[in-house]
């Protein structure tokens, strides 16, 4: 494994007199560390290019980590976008081929329920063979065979060959994949704030480290903004106004068992809770589609979950009495196209590849909209024009080559940290999160060597690489038992890890908010007389607490 | 298994085995009252052991009180409905010197409690105010106070548990700080060990002697010692004696994350003292029907040996929150398991929690919860008390943040204490 001190970028803090800003340098700059940023770096990696990939939070933070995980077999978007589906059929093929560690095959099903529209239903089968999209015909009561949790009142069935894809592995293992190949460097919590042009080139971009504060500036000869809902504003940051994005909050909630085996689709026009998908050990309910103004610090209300349980149990009825652990929200970026509006369901989810011509730039490219299922489409579609663009004829080789599955990326798949714990049958190596077995050697792998690891790693990243705090107790108990063993590591000398657990349990609150009745209130009256009462989190003085990053 | 129905007769049932529900237990058996006691010990079983009064008033700023009577003048004047702002500051003195004084006849004993709150440590390295600590845990407030040289000690294998955390986070504070970490004598094998076993260990004079042995070796200059609570489970005053008089200096619990010791050893006492007190314990079991009538009411319950019921003549219920059952979560409003109470309550889901976790404010929902008179009788519909015989007691009440004020314990043991009282005021024994 390349250490990150054997890395190949430059970095020269004393190059330039005139400011001690520290200075990266990279063939590409790439902006935005969700599945399509990771995707390009191991794209331009694969064909020999060198990048640096910048995330003003970390990996996933956008709509990439605020997802159901599901790798469409483009059955959803078989009437409104042929495009998309086909897309989603042929990169759904590719992705369980070549990343199978990323995925589980469950196949999904579409289901009607009596008040819904049968002539919806009827033209399903012929619009998926349009787009070559298998789908089979199943009788009710077959389907009620296969996923007993559905309702008794689904009166038409087809299964399609959806699966579930692990989001965050997908995009560790990218990046673990570029760093290995050339090098190239993850830094996160880094933010674009400007761009120095001189005639038709960006020469360098202008960041700020938003846990330090410090700014740096990177050098490139091509830069990438696949930003996600925010490539609207970083594209104006390089006085580009081309890029278009229309803003769709999304909110699902996480219920603590499996409700069902498959994928379970509602089979009707798209809207709240109609889409089940198994996620390991648990299942997500989603989503609901609501325009919002900007695309930072949206959390999920008491309101969205209420509407995707009350439409998920016309579909599957034991979600009205299901324990939900967790919601949680992401921002869709929709590329508009004309006049659209509403609430974005009906916006393509096509991908948006803009090369900034009519502006009179020709080193940045605008990778957005699409979906995860197509990340890797989207990524060849960007590293095609950025490699021409540097004289580079080296042809994708995304569609061929397998993503590699790093020891150091793997325990984001739930059950993967109780297997590895029993076959190593090491009593010394202590579980710090019960709910789901992680043990204290997890933890030193991901510190020290998953991407994205830092001298400054937080619980929350360590959450971000892990299963650490996805469980029934929602970090109340971990948070204690890996704060206190980073502290007995030397990790922590200070103040610092009591800020991390603050913050890692802050974050945690933000999805537990929504969904706290029944038993998860009493879990969270727990929680708060450990991390209040116990420790005292709340009354920590000022200088312990680090600015927050995300003052939303 | 023979199960034949069992049917008890009581002055007083008291429903729940909280903190409330022990207090009100201790004050009734001190009255001579005929005590019938059921429920589950709760939130009991996750106490640090300390005893908080008032540690902070007003939330918002996050004052912490030095002086708990004070920030009971100031929360009297603030929140009126507050349970501690209707039980008069002569009433609290004598609960606490009531219960302190029963707690150590039984075999935990707690300082005497002052006009000052004690500065204690928490294992994260943070300090709070609290009204009395177990003895076995006095020692940390003096070193503290006089930031003496001590040596803090934790051992391999106990997870969650880091004095190089609590150092890290009070050496600018107190620099006379230092840490070691030793094997656990009879438990190095190399795996996880928990605070319980080792605390029934160091029952065992030579479990003590070994292990003081190997602390003398790491001692140094150091005045005073801490350690995680382990102390012993049922003799904690004895083993802690016995290990310092071992060790030749002052020695001091720290508290664990749950589920700790120091909640173990009042569940067990309560559970293994209190009958020969005179109490009618039904432990662990939870109340399935209440019926109220003019005569006081009747519970029914099912233990492993069959049907219980209890008919009393008065009735205190010490239920507590969410984790101990007393109050429950719907998906749209929060109600009172047993009797179905009116809940005091925000109105709807949205308002329960504000947006951010540790919001100095405190979440409104921490204050919902059943609304009582000033004799502690739990209000129906129409703000009349139910019943003359039935009161409340405990974090069950509205109007109070026992997490963030600090109060827990105060509220517990205060509100049983005058839910005693009035209980003993309608028996006819004043």
């Amino acid at each position: 494994m390349t250490s990150k001190a054997q890395s190949s970028f430059q970095s020269n803090s004393a190059s330039n007199s005139a400011s001690r800003e520290p200075i990266h340098e990279t063939e590409v700059l790439i902006i935005g560390g969700g599945a399509t940023g990771c995707g390009v770096m191991r794209d331009l990696a694969l064909r020999g290019i060198q990048c640096l990939l910048i995330d003003q939070k970390d990996l996933n933070a956008g709509a990439s980590g605020g997802n159901h995980g599901l790798l469409h077999s483009g059955g959803r978007y078989v009437s409104g976008d042929a495009e998309t589906a086909a897309e989603c059929r042929v990169e759904g093929d590719i992705l369980k081929r070549l990343a199978p560690q990323c995925i589980e095959d469950t196949g999904g099903l579409f289901v009607a329920v009596e008040g819904d529209d049968p002539a919806y239903a009827e033209r399903f089968p012929g619009l998926c063979a349009a787009a070559g999209i298998p789908c089979e015909t199943l009788t009710p009561a077959a389907a009620r065979r296969l996923e007993p949790a559905l309702s008794e009142r689904v009166f038409a069935a087809y299964a399609v060959p959806d699966a579930t894809i692990d989001p965050f592995r997908v995009t560790l293992e990218n990046v673990n994949h570029a760093r290995e190949l050339n090098g190239s460097v993850y830094l996160p919590h880094t933010q674009v704030i400007g761009f120095e042009r001189h005639g038709d080139a960006i020469t360098e971009a202008r960041c700020r480290n938003n846990r330090t504060g410090e700014t740096v500036r990177i050098r490139a000869r091509q830069f990438v903004n696949a930003a996600g809902a925010w490539a609207m504003r970083v594209a104006r940051l390089a006085g580009c106004d081309d890029v278009h994005v229309f803003y769709s909050k999304g909110t699902l909630a996480i219920t603590n068992t499996r409700i069902s085996n498959r994928v379970i689709n509602r089979l009707r026009p798209p809207g709240d809770g109609d889409i089940l998908v198994p996620g390991g050990t648990v299942s997500l309910l989603g989503t609901t589609s609501d325009a919002v103004d900007d695309p930072d610090g949206v959390r999920p209300t008491v309101e969205e979950i209420d509407r995707n349980v009350t439409q998920g149990a016309v579909m599957v009825p034991a979600l009205a009495h299901a324990r939900f652990m967790r919601a949680f929200s992401g921002v869709r970026p929709l590329v508009q196209s004309g006049g659209g509006a509403g609430d974005g369901r009906s916006i393509t989810r096509g991908l948006a590849l803009i090369d900034h011509v009519s502006q009179g730039l020709s080193n940045l490219t605008t990778i957005t909209g699409g979906k995860l299922t197509t990340y890797r489409l989207m990524a060849e579609k960007a590293g095609d024009l950025v490699a021409g663009r540097m004289g580079n004829s080296t042809p994708c080789r995304t569609a061929e080559v397998p993503l590699e599955s790093a020891p150091a990326c793997q325990w984001t798949e739930p059950g993967r940290a109780p297997r590895y714990w029993y076959d190593r049958n090491n009593p010394g190596d202590m579980i710090l999160c019960e709910c789901e077995m992680v043990p204290q050697s997890a933890v030193d792998e991901i510190v020290q060597c998953a991407p994205g690891a830092e001298a400054d790693m937080t619980l929350q990243a360590i959450g971000l690489r892990s299963r650490v705090g996805k469980g029934p107790c929602q970090g109340a108990f971990c948070s204690i038992r890996i704060a206190s063993y980073l502290y007995d590591r030397g990790f922590y000398q200070d103040h610092a890890g009591l800020s991390h657990m603050r913050e890692f349990v802050d974050e945690r609150f933000r999805g537990l908010r929504p969904v706290l009745w029944g038993e998860q209130m009493a879990q969270m009256e727990l929680s708060e007389a450990l991390h209040c009462g116990l420790m005292g989190l709340d009354l920590l003085h000022d200088e312990a607490t680090t600015a927050a990053e995300d003052k939303s | 298994m023979i199960q034949e129905p069992r049917h008890h007769k009581a002055q007083l049932a008291v429903i729940g085995s909280g903190m409330a529900g022990l207090a009100a237990s201790v004050f009734a058996l001190g009255r001579g009252i005929a005590t019938a006691q059921v429920g589950n010990t709760g939130a009991v079983a996750y106490t640090t052991g300390y005893l908080d009064l008032l540690g902070c008033h007003p939330v918002a700023t996050g004052t912490l009180l030095e002086d708990p009577w004070a920030g009971l003048d100031a929360l009297r004047g603030d929140e009126p409905r507050h349970p501690l702002a209707r039980v008069v500051d002569e009433d609290i003195r004598a609960a606490f010197s009531e219960f302190i004084g029963v707690l150590g006849r039984l075999g935990v004993r707690y300082s005497e409690p002052g006009e000052q709150n004690l500065r204690v440590l928490s294992p994260a390295g943070t300090v709070k105010p609290t009204f009395s600590v177990p003895m076995t845990m006095l020692a940390g407030a003096q070193a503290y106070a006089g930031r003496q040289r001590c040596l803090l000690l934790d051992f391999r294998g106990l997870k969650g548990f880091s004095v190089r955390q609590v150092a890290a986070n009070l050496i600018a504070d107190w620099p006379a700080l230092s840490t070691d970490r030793l094997p656990f004598p009879g438990l190095e094998a190399g795996g996880e060990i928990y605070p319980e076993v080792m605390a029934r260990a160091l029952e065992v004079p030579e479990t003590r002697e070994r292990l003081a042995e190997r602390i003398r070796t790491v001692l140094g200059d150091a005045e005073v010692l801490g350690l995680p609570a382990i102390l012993g489970v049922h003799a904690p005053d004895h083993v802690h004696a016995e290990l310092q008089r071992l060790i030749g200096v002052p020695l001091f619990e720290i508290p664990t994350m749950p589920p700790a010791v120091p909640g173990t050893r009042l569940r067990e006492m309560f559970e293994q003292r209190f009958p020969a007190e005179g109490l009618a314990l039904v432990p662990q079991q939870k109340v399935q029907r209440l019926e109220l009538g003019d005569g006081g009411g009747r519970l029914s319950l099912r233990d492993s040996y069959g049907d219980v019921t209890i008919e009393a003549e008065t009735l205190i219920l010490a239920t507590g929150r969410f984790l101990s059952g007393g109050l429950q979560a719907q998906v749209d409003s929060i109600r009172e398991t047993l009797l179905g109470l009116p809940v005091a309550q925000p109105d709807g889901r949205g308002a329960w929690y504000r947006e951010q976790y540790m919001d100095p404010r405190g979440h409104p929902v921490n204050r919902a919860g059943v609304e009582a008179d000033e004799q502690f009788r739990p209000l129906d519909t129409n703000g009349q008390p139910l019943s003359p015989r039935l009161f409340a007691a405990g974090i069950l009440l509205a109007n109070q943040d026992w997490i963030r004020q600090r109060c827990g314990a105060g509220v517990a043991v205060a509100t049983a204490y005058r839910a005693v009282q009035e209980v003993a005021r309608v028996l006819g024994l004043e």
